[in-house]
């Protein structure tokens, strides 16, 4: 499982970093959370609205800073 | 009837039956003033945020930026300068909307009314105009926050700045990301759910002390008490205003309860209006983000431009109310 965090280096995006990381670390997964602040592997990613949540390269959440909770429902539910 | 109706009588109950608190007393009617207000706005706010966030799961900015770049170019400005309205977006998404708007051939100028219109006229500050000021205020602001985006966007295409957008080689493409399927209704419904609930958990906090704060000075500070300083007819009013607003940087719901405070103690409307927009719409997070994208020169003209919008803003509205 892949965990990324796209971001431009504000305040939300690494709010939502940390939380993922969070909740990963809480659920007890190994899965790795990247933070990527390339804008560069950003834009050809096609992603335009930050911060976005990426796993296993597929746009999950885009936009907004969900709390730690939705997080680790969306995790879980993409853990299979 | 009024809508509100079961409101007042909530906070009627809440103050003299729960808080037990002597009724036609000074603090009662501040108590039932403040816990009505708040609710209201609240309730407001959620509901239109909810429904603009609904109609925002049909218009992700990939779309918005297909609408903008095959239009017409001088309809372009204005439906930039209107989605910008309903498609706020936090200033890391600045740089990242920028690119993906002038790498798919969006003209500079356009992408800049959209950047400047979103931030700017969005819509909890409308709500919270509307309900503070009436139509009349939250009507002049949209009209003069879409008129500023549509001439920023329409000076910046005359300066042929595209040289100062610093050279963004996409090297090679690593393959887009698989994005989310259409999204179905419940997902929508879900979306908007999450995402006002998102935004009253960030704001409600400054909106209960600014009312607060607000219900407190309209108590205890007379009223027309700043007009020595700053009532229409003083000249340098506006001018202030936006000085001290630009280095500030706060979403709308934390400066709205702030500026119907100092309205009410005698500051012009122009001038806090001035001051709300000076705040709200230039950011300097914002301008470090997109210096990696832009020369500074560019961001000079950008923020010089909507800084003197602002400032002509405010003097309009110090002249025509």
């Amino acid at each position: 499982m892949k965990i990324q965090i796209l971001g431009s280096g504000c305040a939300s995006c690494k709010k939502f970093y940390e939380l993922t990381q969070q909740a990963v670390d809480e659920l007890g997964l190994t899965a790795e959370v990247e933070y990527v602040d390339d804008l560069q592997r950003i834009i050809s990613m096609g992603v335009m609205q930050l911060p976005t949540l990426v796993i296993d390269n597929k746009i999950i959440l885009s936009g907004l800073v969900p709390g730690k909770e939705k997080i680790r429902e969306i995790i879980n539910k993409h853990r299979a | 009837m009024n809508i509100f109706y079961p409101l007042q009588k909530l906070a009627d109950w809440l103050v003299y039956q729960v808080l037990s608190v002597m009724p036609q007393t000074h603090l009662a009617d501040a108590l039932v003033f403040f816990i009505y207000d708040y609710l209201k706005i609240i309730i407001l706010l959620a509901v239109i945020i909810f429904i603009v966030s609904l109609i925002r799961s049909f218009l992700p900015p990939e779309k918005v930026r297909d609408i903008l770049s095959r239009n017409n170019k001088y309809l372009g400005y204005g439906l930039a300068a209107a989605l910008g309205i309903i498609t706020p977006f936090c200033s890391c998404s600045a740089i990242s909307l920028f690119l993906g708007f002038v790498e798919v051939g969006v003209p500079l100028g356009i992408t800049f009314t959209f950047l400047v219109s979103s931030p700017m006229i969005n819509e909890v500050a409308l709500i919270l105009l509307l309900g503070t000021f009436g139509w009349k205020v939250a009507l002049i602001y949209v009209v003069s926050g879409l008129a500023i985006a549509i001439i920023a966007g329409l000076i910046i295409s005359k300066l042929k700045a595209e040289e100062l957008v610093e050279k963004f080689d996409q090297g090679a493409t690593t393959g887009a990301l698989i994005g989310g399927a259409p999204m179905s209704w419940p997902a929508r419904f879900s979306y908007a759910r999450d995402y006002t609930g998102g935004i009253i958990k960030q704001i409600w906090f400054y909106i209960l002390l600014g009312i607060g704060f607000g219900a407190w000075v309209h108590g205890y500070v007379p009223a027309n008490f700043l007009a020595q300083y700053a009532s229409a007819d003083k000249w340098y009013g506006v001018l202030v205003a936006v000085l001290v607003g630009v280095p500030l940087y706060s979403n709308a719901a934390g400066i709205i309860p702030l500026v119907a405070v100092l309205t009410e103690k005698g500051v012009s409307l122009g001038t806090s209006l001035a001051f709300m927009m000076a705040v709200t719409a230039l950011s300097f997070p914002e301008f470090v983000i997109l210096k990696r994208v832009m020369k500074i020169k560019l961001i000079a003209i950008f923020a010089g431009i909507v800084t003197l919008g602002i400032i002509f803003t405010g003097y309009l509205f110090n002249f025509l109310l």
